[in-house]
């Protein structure tokens, strides 16, 4: 909300200047977000009236003017502006003036015309987005006059963000309260003098709807001027509080919800049938609105309708068929309070907010509705004339809101703020807000007033009286603390850790969106359903996210496209698997690698020179699983999975159960994302694949140990861990290790075969292992491989 | 015995000429190995008078020590000249850059967090979590939003076709831990949020930490203690805190956190809009309906909560100056936060 300090003025005594006075609202909880002038900084620029406007010589589109500042000679000054004629007062913006836009103003030549300066617009003089013609100033503007002193534009408009509990405040009447609380003094304001009724007319008003209007207040006005000219004062005030002048009577009932809150609407009392009823719409209906829209009503939004049709919103817009324009004479002023309830939803539901629907919303004094229109008429009379009729409120005074009282206790006060505060100041606070207070013997009776809509249970009133004090005045204070153990699964690895080994492992922690491109993760699982946000905020961004693959390949593409050619990345996060009607939220740990296996460096055989494939990540991953504690309990296992290729991805396994994947991307993804490298991926369910298991001491042999190496050429669909299993049945429990250091296929096999080195360690515990020992453990792993897989022994 | 004088000459001699290990070790096979000179020597005393055999004895056992004592010292001269000499020829060209793996890292929001969690933790707060897809009883309801409450228009929210929403806060995490563990507690929860909104200063996810304090005298005071002290600890500074009046359903009253710019120290600059001040944190006493609604006894427990996002502690201690980086997962961004600074 917008309020000059001008205004504020007439309504309060105010012992602030206005940097004071927003850093004094911001500390009571009215937030000033800016403090700007009236105008942006020009200078040189003074009332000046035109004696005569002459056509010019050489263009038919410019006059040659003769205007006076009041002393001196006479200017002449070249105007393009259609309203540049005799009489006129304006600004003139002599050489030498600077206006917005870093604009100087020089001696020209117009057309072969000399021009000493220039008649300026209100859009020129940045008072007006867009203005035709030049500004036209009253004719008892004083000539030579600076413009700004005379429209008072360095005075200081005060921004302010009214939170949505403080409906009361979206008002300069209501900005005038709180400085009052705060400086201790009263509103004031400018007297409201209740004007005699110059007709007994009254119109009919019904409220059918009472609990969504309980009041409704509305009087004539007969014989109004509607083309008159608003004067420049109140069309600069509305200007500075950001609305927009368009016609004496719609000015000034903009004006009163400015200065007291009040939205109003005034109707063209001829275009208005029968009486007014207020009511809900029924579902569907139809009402065109003053800027022209046609809305469908359901049927918990109120309307205003008269004998034939909706005439308006209720608390949001009035209607278009009965609204007043130019013609209009005779009016009907209708100043109503509507429940927020009544309000609340239906503005934004229908795209439609209004100043008026923000205000009744948040809630408007009920008790302002006649007063309202009194401040009206008293503001038109001068302007346009006419004569009103008497102020008729209808009202359903069960329907109104109640203003129960509140108890506030005193020790409640103290124990919630961790200060305590002496009896009279907070008495002397909450009365300063005009809430009526009782004392009692723990504390006071307090009763808000009827423009307070937040004022229900205790802890509101020691919000009161916290901000008005100052939560600068409670003290800083430690609360005591029992020292209590809580457990600390040892289940669950430090999180720290665990992102740690992948950081030492040259992967970079990605965070990527919740919500992906639906197109990627169909293309990548085609069969796992996503859930589908209603409001996503681009086409790309509209499912949440069944893995954290899709995120991480754009992420690694969109670093491909920065010429970054290694890429490693991880993301921790939340993966989202529709399960029925919920959603499981998996915790989830995923990489991405594409590009070189190892940094460009000197020293690193040619064979190491590629890019990472599967074994470069299946590493990583076994990393990981050494981390747990247990990683013999992880087994891969070759299987399909649509986002990867078909011969080089495995389901990872834990203790039989599906854990997580990894593989290398399906080469059609590959091509079709347009990756230089195939990016190889893994993903894991944190807390079943990373669950840790304690550290448990084993004893360790002071025998020495003992290593035979064998080569094995066995068929190629026998795989690693089929051989393995072979061999640590076969040997005996003395195999304390096995290692794979080649694996070879070509020339000296033959085809279909491949060789694989393994070297086996034996050691006892108890001791020394004779070479017997170690030969017959051979001698039966040797026989065993030759009968179940077929294998043979290279020498 | 001229004869013992000389040949001991000869024998040092030999012993000063021999110019590697091998030569040496011939001199001394030469003169002292089995069928060396001063062995025969010694086996030729048997041939002496036993009168003459003492004298003669003494007078060969001490050349042949003189002689294995030179061939000891020039061993030792030669043995250190030969590693002298493979020194040389093994000297590396330590400028060039070690070989292997280069260091990752976390993404500075995570590092953030991790450092938020430990100061809290070591505050005697629990770490919490709570789902990231909810429903409008713990995201609003529960949280004293009234429908159609002009302050849910306010958080854009995400919504899903059977109503359910991605949370815009985190307070939904004071509900289900107050439900889940009772008061008295102490937690805080960080993670992810959603509101539709983007823009150079927005992102429809970003980051949030709840902080929820609830017993029998915790008061406004202690929230006081709390944001100031964790803000100091934070940024590793005295900083000055200020709350200004605020509005949450949730919370009554409510307040929003300012802290000094630690960028100018309060003294005005482009990040704090030359207001000294940076807004940090929204807080508050728990609304009595809150803690109603998670089954607390507002008479007997009272408590405070606060919001804060962890994106901006992080843009704040890091000096990085566009939202949008943190999830633009620019490679050339993300290295810079490798380093043990938390």
């Amino acid at each position: 909300m917008k309020a000059p300090y001008s205004w504020l003025t007439e309504w309060v005594k105010i012992p602030w200047g206005a940097p004071e006075l927003g850093t004094r609202l911001t500390m009571a909880g009215i937030e000033m977000e800016a403090l700007t002038l009236a105008a942006p900084p020009f200078s040189g620029v003074v009332v000046a009236e035109i004696l005569a406007a002459e056509p010019h010589p050489q263009a038919d589109k410019l006059r040659v003017c003769r205007v006076s500042t009041g002393s001196g000679p006479p200017l002449q000054i070249v105007c393009g502006a259609s309203n540049a004629r005799a009489g006129l007062k304006s600004a003139l913006a002599s050489v030498g003036a600077h206006l917005p836009g870093d604009l100087a103003i020089k001696a020209a030549k117009l057309r072969g015309v000399e021009s000493q300066g220039m008649l300026a617009s209100a859009k020129e003089l940045g008072l007006a987005e867009a203005s035709s013609g030049i500004l036209e100033l009253p004719p008892d503007a004083p000539l030579g006059r600076s413009l700004r002193e005379y429209l008072d534009l360095d005075e200081a408009v005060l921004d302010l963000n009214v939170t949505p509990n403080r409906g009361d405040v979206l008002s300069i009447l209501g900005v005038a309260r709180e400085v009052a609380a705060l400086a201790g003094t009263k509103v004031t304001g400018p007297g409201i003098a209740r004007a005699p009724a110059g007709h007994a007319e009254r119109f009919p008003v019904k409220l059918e709807a009472p609990a969504a209007c309980p009041r409704f207040a509305g009087c004539i006005l007969r014989g109004v001027d509607n083309r008159a000219a608003v004067p420049l004062w109140m069309r600069e005030r509305l200007r500075r509080a950001g609305v927009r002048s368009i016609s004496p009577v719609v000015d000034v009932t903009n004006y009163v919800m400015l200065e007291l809150g009040q939205p109003m609407h005034a109707y063209d009392l001829r275009k208005l049938k029968g009486g007014i009823r207020v009511r809900l719409a029924r579902d569907g209906e139809r009402v065109m609105l003053l800027d022209g829209k046609t809305i469908e009503a359901q049927s918990d939004v109120l309307l205003i309708t008269d004998a034939e049709r909706a005439v308006g919103l209720a608390g949001v817009m009035g209607g278009l068929h009965t609204a007043v324009s130019a013609e209009t004479s005779d009016v009907f002023l209708e100043s109503a309070y509507f429940a927020p309830n009544a309000v609340l939803g239906r503005a934004r539901r229908l795209g439609l907010q209004t100043d008026a629907s923000q205000r009744f919303e948040r809630g408007v004094d009920f008790a302002l509705q006649g007063r309202a229109i009194e401040r009206a008429i008293a503001l038109l009379a001068p302007i346009a004339g006419g004569t009103a009729g008497p102020i008729e409120v209808t009202d359903s005074a069960a329907h109104l809101p109640k203003r129960p009282p509140v108890t506030l206790r005193r020790k409640q006060l103290a124990r919630l703020l961790g200060a305590s505060l002496p009896d009279e100041r907070v008495q002397r606070t909450l009365e300063g807000l005009e809430m009526q207070t009782t004392p009692r013997a723990d504390g006071w009776e307090v009763t808000p007033p009827s423009y307070r809509f937040d004022i229900a249970i205790e802890a509101d009133l020691i919000e009161e009286v916290a901000r008005i004090v100052g939560f600068e005045a409670i003290p800083e204070a430690d609360a005591f603390e029992p020292q209590r153990f809580r457990p600390l699964p040892g289940e669950r690895p430090a999180e720290e850790s665990v992102l740690a080994v992948l950081a030492q492992r040259g992967y970079q922690e990605a965070i990527t969106y919740a919500f992906v491109d639906p197109a990627l993760q169909q293309r990548l699982f085609p069969d796992r359903p996503a859930l589908a946000l209603s409001n996503p905020i681009a086409s790309d961004l509209s499912v949440m996210r069944v893995s954290l693959w899709p995120g991480l390949l754009r992420a690694a593409l969109e670093n491909q496209h920065r010429q970054q050619d290694r890429i490693r990345l991880f993301e921790h996060g939340t993966r989202f698997q529709i399960d029925g009607a919920s959603t499981r939220e998996i915790d989830t740990l995923a990489a991405v690698v594409s590009g070189a296996r190892l940094p460009e460096q000197w020293g690193v055989p040619k064979e190491m020179r590629g890019a990472a494939d599967f074994y470069d990540v299946k590493s990583d991953l076994e990393a990981l699983f050494t981390a747990t504690g247990q990683a013999e309990s992880f087994k891969f296992e070759a299987g399909p999975h649509s986002a990867l290729h078909p011969g080089r991805a495995a389901r990872v396994l834990r203790c039989g159960r599906e854990v997580g994947w990894i593989g290398e991307l399906h080469p059609i993804l590959v091509q079709a994302l347009d990756f230089t490298y195939p990016p190889v991926l893994f993903e894991l369910d944190v807390d079943s694949a990373l669950a840790v298991k304690r550290p448990a001491y084993q004893e360790i042999s002071r025998f020495p140990q003992v290593r035979r190496d064998l080569a094995v050429v066995v068929d190629e669909s026998v795989t690693l861990s089929t051989l393995a299993e072979r061999v640590t049945l076969a040997a005996s429990n003395l195999l304390r290790g096995l290692r794979i250091f080649d694996v070879y296929r070509g020339p000296g096999l033959e085809h279909g075969r491949k060789s694989v080195a393994l070297g086996l360690i034996f050691q006892d515990i108890s001791r020394t292992l004779t070479d017997d020992d170690v030969e017959r453990i051979m001698a039966s792993v040797v026989a065993d491989l030759r009968e179940k897989l077929n294998a043979r022994i290279r020498e | 015995m001229a004869d013992l004088t000389a040949l001991t000459r000869q024998a040092l001699e030999e012993v000063a000429r021999s110019t590697d290990l091998a030569a040496l070790e011939e001199t001394r096979v030469r003169w002292l190995g089995k069928k060396g000179t001063l062995t025969e020597r010694l086996k030729s005393l048997g041939a002496l008078s036993a009168a003459e055999r003492p004298a003669a004895g003494a007078l060969i056992n001490e050349a042949k020590e003189r002689l294995q004592a030179a061939i000891e010292a020039r061993r030792e001269t030669l043995g250190r000249e030969e590693i002298e000499r493979r020194l040389g020829a093994g000297r590396i060209d330590v400028t060039l850059p070690g070989r292997g793996e280069e260091l990752g890292g976390l993404h500075p929001v995570t590092k953030a967090r991790l450092r938020i969690e430990t100061l809290f933790r070591r505050a005697g707060f629990d770490v919490a979590s709570g789902p990231e897809i909810e429903d409008d009883f713990h995201n609003f309801g529960a949280l004293n939003f009234t429908p159609d409450h002009p302050a849910r228009a306010m958080h854009d929210t995400f919504y899903f076709p059977d109503g359910r929403l991605l949370r815009t806060h985190t307070s939904p995490v004071q509900i289900r831990a107050l439900r889940e563990r009772g008061a008295p507690l102490a937690v805080i929860a960080p993670g992810r949020v959603y509101r539709c909104d983007s823009d150079m200063t927005h992102s429809p996810m970003f980051h949030q930490l709840e902080g929820l304090a609830v017993g029998e005298n915790i008061n406004f005071a202690n929230m006081k203690a709390v944001l100031h002290g964790f803000l100091q600890a934070f940024f590793e500074r005295d900083l000055a805190m200020r709350l200004r009046p605020s509005f949450f359903p949730f919370t009554e009253p409510s307040a929003e956190v300012d802290m000094s710019c630690v960028f100018c120290d309060g003294k005005g600059c482009r990040t704090c809009k030359h207001t000294g001040w940076l807004e940090i944190s929204g807080c508050g006493m728990v609304h009595p309906n809150v803690l109603r609604a998670s089954g607390v006894d507002p008479e007997r427990y009272t408590g405070y909560a606060f919001g804060a996002g962890i994106d901006r502690l992080a843009m704040l201690r890091y000096g990085v100056n566009d939202l949008r980086l943190f999830f633009e997962n620019d490679l050339r961004f993300l290295r810079q936060f490798g380093s043990f600074g938390a």
